[in-house]
């Protein structure tokens, strides 16, 4: 067949009849508006810094511009969502991207985690030396991507997604140039995430080669109608994936990197890589599990049942012996992440929107936290040991207040949105009959609760070093204050309207 | 007509497990040497071993999907080379032991 093909005659008699027109697919800009804005945005700040030559920006204009491209871009959703609620969405541009109310609620989290992460960035860079366009500019590429991963509906275009989000949270990182454990920070996670990013792309190829196609809409109907059963290749390529996505959200055992990168990266840099990064790491790992990979879950939930014992166990256990701050907040985000795979294991409609919730939670809990922190550690963002919180109460009584509200909704008390979302996820599991992850599930939280609770008493017992200045509260970390405890305690103690949003944000 | 015949025949199984030793050859490199450069490089020879994947799945397929990946590969893999090089760049400035990840040691706990 091949031999008659090679034929001179027969080869221009088939590309005449095939390749008569180049049809391109049809870009719908509505469906990846929230994207263009971002990234529009973030070009369009970059190039404005550059031409008007700023070089001493005014107070909280990069960081008032930021937050308004992100609440653009939020606002843009509003789009998705009247589709989603006319029956419209789906998948658009050549079925790669897709419009429905989990890419909705996602980058809404997204765009929340940029804006407030750009205006905790602000005070931090003019009290650093640091003051100039780029943090801003990597936080909205990065959220960019993140975006793109939320609505991805291809592999390959969740794999630009991560790339995207990646590439410019390695720079982040290391956008404190002139400390070197930000540098440090920068390399360990850009080797790490690099690897986790190749692992990633190679679980692709193999599903890939296992059904034809990276499109998840296919692999679905692939997998719904071909019984596989015992692939190897479906099996090792789920396994790569899984690998890939577990670095991005840090769950154990591919955590290594998480404490030093949260430790060395600049502060505000180090809440928005917890809350997007996260978001946008389970945004695949639900798309292509829970929704595309449904029939195969008897091969992928025990090993996510694995993955959630282990973080959180490791996780809360390990945070208890840390001494520094955002080492002990890099762990307890690990076994955050056990918390939401609960949901993801559970691979049912509760299960899903427990995590949506939860992830939605934790974005604004983590940013208040290293907001709080961004201000006690002082100039030179050094000050990050336990002793500095001692007496935190007398210097400054709303910061060590506002702290301990943080930390009760991450231990889960009633009436902060951490209750309602570990709530969520641990009732997705009892429907799901995993029992024995609800109960591993309720002794790690008491675990944790254990060093939420140390560093309350700390602020609260203890006296202040004697040497230990006063402390102020500057405008944008207020801002970032008010609208992070304000949600934090609407989702505790008025949760309704947000699980209602999360339950119609599942994944069909 | 014979050109066909004329011409060895490989298995496509035979690129996907020289594929999946370059792949585990870049993996067990990236965790075993302690020189940066040379692990980004472990990084690369993985990157490629993922596109020798997808080239011949598009073979075995009979997709042009599988190609087409491959260039979203080699241009994140170049935007990755532009940023790591800089990143590395800038920790490894004026050390004289060079650039190994031994050096890089003040995070830990």
């Amino acid at each position: 067949m091949l031999g008659a093909l090679l034929t001179p005659s027969a080869f221009l008699a088939q590309t005449d009849a095939v390749t008569d027109r180049i049809v391109t697919p049809h870009v719908d800009w509505v469906a990846i508006a929230p994207t263009m804005i971002l990234i529009g945005g973030a070009l369009l700040l970059l190039l404005a810094s550059s031409l008007l030559r700023i070089t001493r920006p005014p107070k909280y204009l990069y960081a008032g511009s930021s937050a308004l491209i992100a609440s653009a871009a939020a606002l843009a959703t509003e789009k998705h969502w009247e589709r989603v609620r006319h029956g419209r969405g789906g998948a658009f541009i050549a079925n790669a991207v897709k419009v429905d109310g989990f890419s909705v609620f996602l980058t809404v989290a997204i765009c929340a985690a940029i804006a407030l992460a750009a205006l905790i960035a602000d005070d931090y860079l003019r009290r650093e030396r640091l003051d100039g366009v780029e943090f801003y500019v990597l936080a909205l590429l990065s959220g960019g991507g993140g975006v793109i991963m939320v609505s991805a509906n291809d592999l390959i275009v969740l794999f630009l997604g991560l790339e995207v989000l990646s590439i410019a949270l390695y720079v982040l990182a290391g956008s404190h140039v002139r400390r070197a454990e930000s540098q440090e920070a920068a390399v360990k996670y850009f080797v790490l995430g690099a690897f986790s990013s190749a692992v990633f792309l190679y679980g692709i190829a193999l599903t890939y080669g296992a059904t034809g196609s990276t499109n998840l809409g296919e692999i679905t109907n692939y997998l719904s109608t071909h019984v596989v059963f015992g692939n190897g290749l479906l099996v090792a390529g789920m396994a790569l994936l899984l690998v890939g996505l577990g670095f991005k959200i840090a769950a154990v055992p591919f955590h290594m990197w998480a404490p030093d990168v949260y430790q060395g990266s600049p502060t505000p840099a180090t809440g928005f890589m917890a809350a997007a990064a996260k978001t946008a790491g389970f945004a695949g790992l639900l798309r292509v599990f829970v929704s595309a990979m449904a029939t195969q879950r008897l091969d992928w939930q025990p090993i996510v049942w694995t993955l959630a014992v282990l973080s959180m166990v490791i996780g809360s256990v390990l945070a208890v012996m840390q001494t520094d701050i955002k080492r002990m907040l890099a762990y307890s985000s690990i076994s955050h992440a056990g918390f939401i795979l609960i949901g993801v294991q559970a691979a049912t409609q509760d299960g899903v929107s427990g995590a949506l919730f939860y992830l939605m939670a934790y974005t604004f809990i983590v940013l208040g936290s290293f907001a709080v922190i961004t201000v006690v550690a002082r100039q030179g963002d050094a000050a990050h040991t336990l002793d500095t919180y001692k007496g935190l109460a007398r210097r400054q009584p709303i910061l060590a207040l506002v702290f301990t509200l943080f930390l009760f909704a991450q231990a889960g008390v009633p009436l902060t949105s951490g209750f309602v979302a570990k709530f969520g996820v641990i009732q997705a599991a009892v429907d799901a009959h995993s029992y024995a992850l609800a109960i591993i599930a309720m002794l790690s939280a008491v675990v944790a609760a254990f060093f939420y609770l140390r560093i309350i008493v700390l602020m609260y017992m203890a006296d202040p070093e004697a040497d230990a200045p006063p402390l102020t509260i500057p405008l944008g970390v207020g801002i970032v204050l008010v609208v992070t405890v304000a949600f934090t305690l609407f989702a505790g103690i008025l949760p309704q309207s947000l699980i209602d949003f999360a339950k119609s944000a599942v994944l069909s | 007509m014979n050109l066909v015949a004329a011409t060895t025949s490989v298995p496509g199984a035979w690129y996907l497990a020289v594929a999946a030793v370059l792949f585990t050859i870049g993996a067990v490199g990236l965790l075993s040497r302690r020189n940066v450069l040379v692990m980004f490089m472990c990084v690369e020879l993985m990157l490629n071993a993922v596109n020798l994947t997808f080239v011949t799945f598009a073979r075995m397929l009979d997709d042009i999907g599988g190609q087409v990946l491959v260039f979203f590969t080699l241009v994140v893999a170049a935007a990755e080379v532009v940023v790591g090089l800089a990143i590395i760049v800038s920790i490894f400035r004026g050390r004289v032991e060079g650039a190994t990840a031994d050096s890089a040691n003040i995070l830990k706990g």
